[in-house]
């Protein structure tokens, strides 16, 4: 297992981007920060198989959802891109639990795909690569994911099309 | 926003603004402060400038766990703490303030004795006999390996403390480097024997 400062080292500004994604810069690190404690925490029982940088983005995942539920804030214009703000990322703003658990429904594939996908803005190229599908693979697994979530929610989710 | 930006969701990630390499620096420390505040700091290290290079600090909650030269590839060494004692390692100079200071005392020759917890972990049995033996070789002088074996109840073990010296996990704070061959000679060193006999002669100097 690698050192955990070499986890923060490859993937903190991928993350703090993230988080920006969604929050305003102050909230985005608190984010970062509970993101990678967590992580810390959890860090010597993850299996060394995982795939770390869907772990992670999985955790910041979670960590901005707690954040858009305490902070009554809207986001501010001027820090953020105008579109696909929180809620129209291909995920609603259900509590975070409801959210976990339509998650926890989908298969391991269909998971890290909308997350990656979806949440952490990766290209279906590099969520192919990271989940050992191909791109083409990768791109079914989110549609059939997002069509899971959306059966779920009972709702339209925004679908960002790449 | 300007419509480009929502084309490629990488582009869209790439282009939030203040990121920079100082504003993640800054959310670095802070997270090594609050690691250590919860109890999750199990390894803390540092790098210091030194006469003899670089030199890694890695400290345990309990004390100096590993000091190592350049030559031993830092991020090796790190790698290793990680397998060893555990992968919660982070960078963060406080825990080794005390220690970093000390060699800085002890390379401008203003300091003949380490005043610092030091956490002997990676050594175990004869080896962990010897390293203990290290520490009591006083400031300025030098012991033979035969010497040190003899100190240690296992008078023939001669090769065994030369190999105990050559894994000391916390060099010149543990002075293996005072210990030589019988006949004088230098004999090996984690650092080189260039390494070796610039500390000597550091001693032999103030």
């Amino acid at each position: 297992m690698e050192p955990f400062d070499s986890v923060v080292a490859e993937h903190g500004a991928a993350v703090l981007r993230f988080c920006r994604s969604r929050l305003r810069q102050a909230d985005a690190d608190d984010a970062w920060s509970e993101t990678f404690i967590a992580a810390m925490r959890a860090y010597p029982d993850l299996r060394p198989d995982s795939n770390v940088r869907a772990w992670l983005f999985t955790i910041a995942h979670h960590k901005t959802i707690d954040l858009l539920r305490r902070t009554t804030r809207t986001p501010d214009p001027v820090d953020h891109r105008t579109h696909d703000r929180a809620g129209a990322d291909g995920i609603p703003e259900p509590g975070d639990a409801v959210l976990r658990a339509a998650l926890d429904a989908l298969t391991q594939k269909q998971r890290d795909a909308v997350v990656l996908h979806h949440i952490a803005g990766l290209p279906y190229a590099e969520v192919g690569s990271i989940i050992g599908s191909s791109e083409a693979a990768a791109r079914r697994s989110a549609a059939d994911g997002l069509a899971a979530l959306r059966s779920t929610y009972g709702r339209t989710l925004t679908e960002r099309d790449h | 926003m300007s419509a480009d930006l929502t084309t490629d969701p990488t582009t869209d990630l790439l282009a939030i603004p203040g990121a920079s390499e100082a504003h993640l620096e800054m959310l670095r420390a802070r997270l090594a402060t609050t690691a250590e505040r919860d109890g999750l700091l199990d390894v803390a290290y540092r790098s210091i400038d030194s006469p003899l290079g670089s030199l890694l600090l890695a400290a345990t909650p309990a004390g100096l766990v590993r000091v190592a030269f350049e030559r031993e590839d830092h991020d090796a060494v790190l790698a290793s703490l990680a397998e060893i004692v555990s992968p919660r390692v982070l960078r963060a100079p406080q825990r080794t303030d005390a220690v970093a200071r000390q060699l800085d005392e002890y390379f401008g020759g203003a300091r003949r004795t380490f005043d610092v917890a030091v956490d002997l972990q990676l050594v175990h049995g004869f080896r962990r006999d010897v390293i203990e033996q290290l520490r009591r070789i006083t400031y300025g002088t030098t012991q033979s390996y035969a010497a040190i074996a003899a100190a240690t109840g296992h008078p023939r073990a001669v090769r065994a403390v030369g190999s105990a010296c050559a894994h000391n996990p916390v060099p010149v704070v543990v002075p293996c480097h005072r210990v030589v061959r019988s006949d004088g000679s230098i004999g090996q060193y984690l650092g080189g024997t260039d390494a070796k006999e610039a500390l000597l002669a550091l001693e032999a100097a103030a």
